[in-house]
C-alpha cells in the first residue's frame, strides 16, 4: 500500500510544520479594485446579518456527519 | 467525461429551538420536502429506498470490515431508527404528533426523487445526493438543484405555524469541532489498481482545495487558533487511507460499494472536498478530478509522492499566501500551485494526445475545464481580485477583509464567524453567497433557469434518466427505488418488480425515453420493458 510506503523517515520531520508558523496572511490586493462597490456590499451584508453575532453563532451547533 | 454525482449533508439549526433533536427536524426537512412533491404529482412523487445493495463496509483494498467491528455510523445499509415507537420514547408523544406522518404513518426518512436525486437523513444532517451525470457543468446544475429542493422544504417549514422555523446551511462545519461531508462520486474500470489511486490522488487532493476550498474562519478542529484558512475540511483529517467517512477521517475513502456491475466498476467515494456554493470552484472540483482519474486510469499521473500528506493538507489550508512549500520524497520543494500546475499539465498532454480537448470531436467539456484550470491557477498567483469571482474561499475572504478593514474586527470577532456561517444559508436573501451573486460577483456556469429544470428533470444520458422518470410518472407504482434498482408493485404481477439498473449508462433518454412516451400505465409499461406480460423478475 502507498500509505506503508509513505512512512519513510525523513531527515526533519517539523519541516512541514515550520514553514506555516507564520499567521495566514491577508490576501493582498483582492477586493480592492472597487472599494466603493465593497463599501455597498457590506451596508447590504450589516441589513441581512442575523443580529446578536455571538449567540447566533455560539447557537450553531451540529452533531457528527461523515 | 465520466460518470459522477455529488452528496450534500446541510448543516441544519432552528434559532428557535436550539435544543431539537436534530436527527428530528432533518426528517422534517425531507417530510416538507414530500408534501411539496406531493402537491406537484398527484398521487405522490415520495419514492422509498431499497437498500438491497448497499454494501458499506467493502474496502477497495480487498477485503470486507466485520459489522462488530464496525463504528455504528458505517452501517448505512440498514434505514436509519427513527421509527414512531423510538421517537415517541426519545421525545414523548407530543414530539411524535408535532412532527407529523405520512400517509402510511411512519416518518418518512428516505426519498427518491423525480430527478433522479436521493433525499434522506443521514445522521443527523438532511442529505442530497444528486443523480448520476457524466460531466463537471451537469455535476453544478444537478448539485445546485439540491439546493434549490433543500430551500423549498425550508420554506415549507417556513410557513407552518406549528413547527419551529428550519435554516440549512451548505457547510461543513460547526466550527466547535464537528464536521459533516459533502461527497464526490466518480465512476472508474475496477481493473485499475487502487494502489494507483491512492498514489496518482494524494498529492492532487492535497492541494486540490486552493480552487476549490470554501474558506473557514479559524483554525484547528475545534477552531480555537483565530485565523482563516482555505479549506472547511482540511483539521478534521487525519489518516491517508481508510474505510472510515465519521471518524479518523481519511484523504482516500477506500469504500467499495459500486452501485453498478462490480466485477466492470468501482464508484470511487471522495469525502476531502468541501461542499461549494460557487459555481466555478464546484465545476473545477469535479472537472480537475475527473481528469487525474483519467490520467491514473492511462499510467500517466505525475510521479510524486508528498511527504506527510495529512501535515501537508494541513499546511497548504492554512496558508493563504500560498507561498508555503510542501515536500515531495524525492527532495523537491513546491507550493500548492506548483503541484497543481504539475498536474494540468499532465492533463493537457494526455488530451491533447487523446484528443477528448479538441474543439470538433473532443467530448465538449474537457477543453472548457482546462483552460479555466490554468486560468484559476494563473489568477491565484497573478490576480487574487479576478480569482475572487470565482474560487469560493477567496471570495469569502473578500468579505471577511472588507469588514476586518471598515470595522477594525480580529479574527476571533463573532461578527466574522457569522458572515462564515451566513455566507453558506441557502436562502437567497440571507445567504453572504447568494447575495454576491446577485450583484454579479461570482461567476455562473449554468443559468438560473437550467437548475431549476434539474430540480424535476432528471438528467437525459445516464441511468438516472430512468429512475426519475419512473418515479415522476409512475409513483403511486413505485413502491421502491436506489442506485441500480426501481421496484415495482403493479396490479396484475403477483410479486414485486425489481427492475436491476445496473450499468450507469444505460436507461439513457436515447434508450428509454420512447418507452416512457407510449405509456401512461405502469403495467403496460412494464410489460414492454420486460419483454412479456406479469413474468418472473430478470435476475
Amino acid at each position: 500500500m502507498a500509505g506503508q510506503e509513505q512512512q519513510q523517515p525523513q531527515p526533519r520531520d517539523s519541516e512541514v510544520e515550520e514553514e506555516v508558523a507564520a499567521p495566514p496572511a491577508p490576501a493582498e490586493g483582492q477586493a480592492s479594485a472597487s472599494t466603493q462597490g465593497v463599501d455597498d456590499l457590506l451596508d447590504e451584508i450589516d441589513g441581512v446579518l442575523e443580529s446578536n453575532a455571538e449567540e447566533f453563532v455560539r447557537a450553531f451547533v451540529q452533531k457528527g456527519g461523515q | 467525461m465520466r460518470v459522477m454525482g455529488s452528496e450534500t449533508e446541510y448543516g441544519i439549526h432552528a434559532p428557535s429551538a436550539p435544543g431539537a433533536n436534530a436527527t428530528m427536524m432533518s426528517a422534517r426537512v425531507v417530510q416538507a420536502y414530500a408534501q411539496v412533491t406531493r402537491l406537484r404529482a398527484a398521487g405522490g412523487a415520495e419514492t422509498r429506498w431499497d437498500y438491497t445493495d448497499e454494501e458499506p463496509l467493502h474496502d477497495a483494498r480487498g477485503w470486507t470490515l466485520e459489522r462488530g467491528q464496525a463504528h455504528p455510523s458505517q452501517l448505512t445499509d440498514q434505514p436509519p431508527v427513527l421509527d414512531a415507537e423510538a421517537v415517541a420514547l426519545a421525545y414523548g408523544r407530543d414530539e411524535l404528533e408535532l412532527d407529523g406522518e405520512d400517509e402510511s404513518g411512519s416518518l418518512l426518512m428516505n426519498m427518491v426523487l423525480g430527478n433522479g436525486a436521493r433525499l434522506y437523513v443521514d445522521h443527523a444532517h438532511p442529505e442530497y445526493s444528486s443523480p448520476e451525470v457524466t460531466n463537471p457543468a451537469a455535476a453544478v446544475a444537478w448539485d445546485a438543484a439540491g439546493d434549490l429542493v433543500a430551500l423549498s422544504a425550508v420554506r415549507r417549514l417556513a410557513g407552518d405555524a406549528e413547527l419551529p422555523a428550519v435554516n440549512l446551511y451548505k457547510n461543513n462545519t460547526d466550527n466547535k469541532s464537528v464536521s459533516y461531508g459533502s461527497h464526490e462520486n466518480y465512476l472508474m474500470p475496477r481493473a485499475v489498481p487502487f494502489g494507483d489511486i491512492v498514489r496518482g490522488l494524494t498529492p492532487f487532493f492535497v492541494t486540490r482545495q486552493i480552487i476549490c476550498g470554501s474558506g473557514r474562519v479559524g483554525i484547528g478542529q475545534d477552531s480555537s487558533r483565530p485565523g482563516y484558512q482555505i479549506s472547511q475540511r482540511a483539521d478534521f483529517f487525519e489518516a491517508e487511507v481508510g474505510l472510515e467517512t465519521t471518524i479518523r477521517r481519511p484523504i482516500i475513502n477506500t469504500r467499495d460499494e459500486p452501485h453498478a456491475t462490480a466485477d466492470k466498476y468501482r464508484r470511487l467515494h471522495v469525502i476531502i472536498g468541501d461542499a461549494n456554493l460557487s459555481q466555478a470552484s464546484n465545476y473545477l472540483k469535479f472537472g480537475t478530478t475527473a481528469m487525474v482519474l483519467s490520467l491514473i486510469e492511462a499510467g500517466l499521473a505525475p510521479k510524486i509522492e508528498v511527504h506527510e500528506p495529512v501535515a501537508a493538507l494541513q499546511a497548504v489550508s492554512h496558508d493563504t499566501s500560498l507561498t508555503a512549500k510542501i515536500r515531495l520524497l524525492d527532495g523537491r520543494r513546491v507550493t500548492a500551485l506548483d503541484v497543481q500546475w504539475m498536474y494540468h499539465e499532465a492533463a493537457a498532454k494526455l488530451a491533447q494526445d487523446t484528443g477528448v480537448a479538441d474543439a470538433v470531436d473532443g467530448d465538449g467539456h474537457t477543453h472548457a475545464v482546462l483552460d479555466r484550470w490554468a486560468a484559476t491557477l494563473t489568477q491565484l498567483d497573478s490576480d487574487r481580485t479576478a480569482a475572487a469571482t470565482s474560487v469560493e474561499w477567496l471570495a469569502k475572504l473578500s468579505i471577511l477583509e472588507g469588514y476586518r478593514q471598515r470595522d477594525g474586527l480580529d479574527w476571533a470577532d463573532a461578527r466574522l464567524g457569522l458572515v462564515d456561517l451566513q455566507w453558506a444559508d441557502i436562502r437567497p436573501e440571507k445567504g453572504l453567497y447568494y447575495r454576491l451573486l446577485a450583484r454579479g460577483r461570482m461567476q455562473r456556469i449554468v443559468n438560473d433557469a437550467d437548475i431549476a429544470a434539474a430540480v424535476t428533470e432528471p438528467p437525459s444520458d445516464t441511468r438516472a434518466y430512468f429512475r426519475g422518470r419512473c418515479v415522476s410518472s409512475f409513483s403511486k407504482d413505485v413502491v421502491g427505488a436506489s442506485w441500480d434498482s426501481v421496484i415495482f408493485d403493479v396490479p396484475g404481477y403477483g410479486r414485486l418488480q425489481r427492475v436491476p439498473t445496473r450499468e450507469p449508462l444505460r436507461g439513457t433518454k436515447a434508450l428509454t425515453g420512447a418507452l416512457f412516451a407510449r405509456h401512461r400505465e405502469a403495467g403496460a409499461f412494464l410489460a414492454e420493458l420486460l419483454g412479456s406480460a406479469p413474468a418472473p423478475p430478470p435476475a
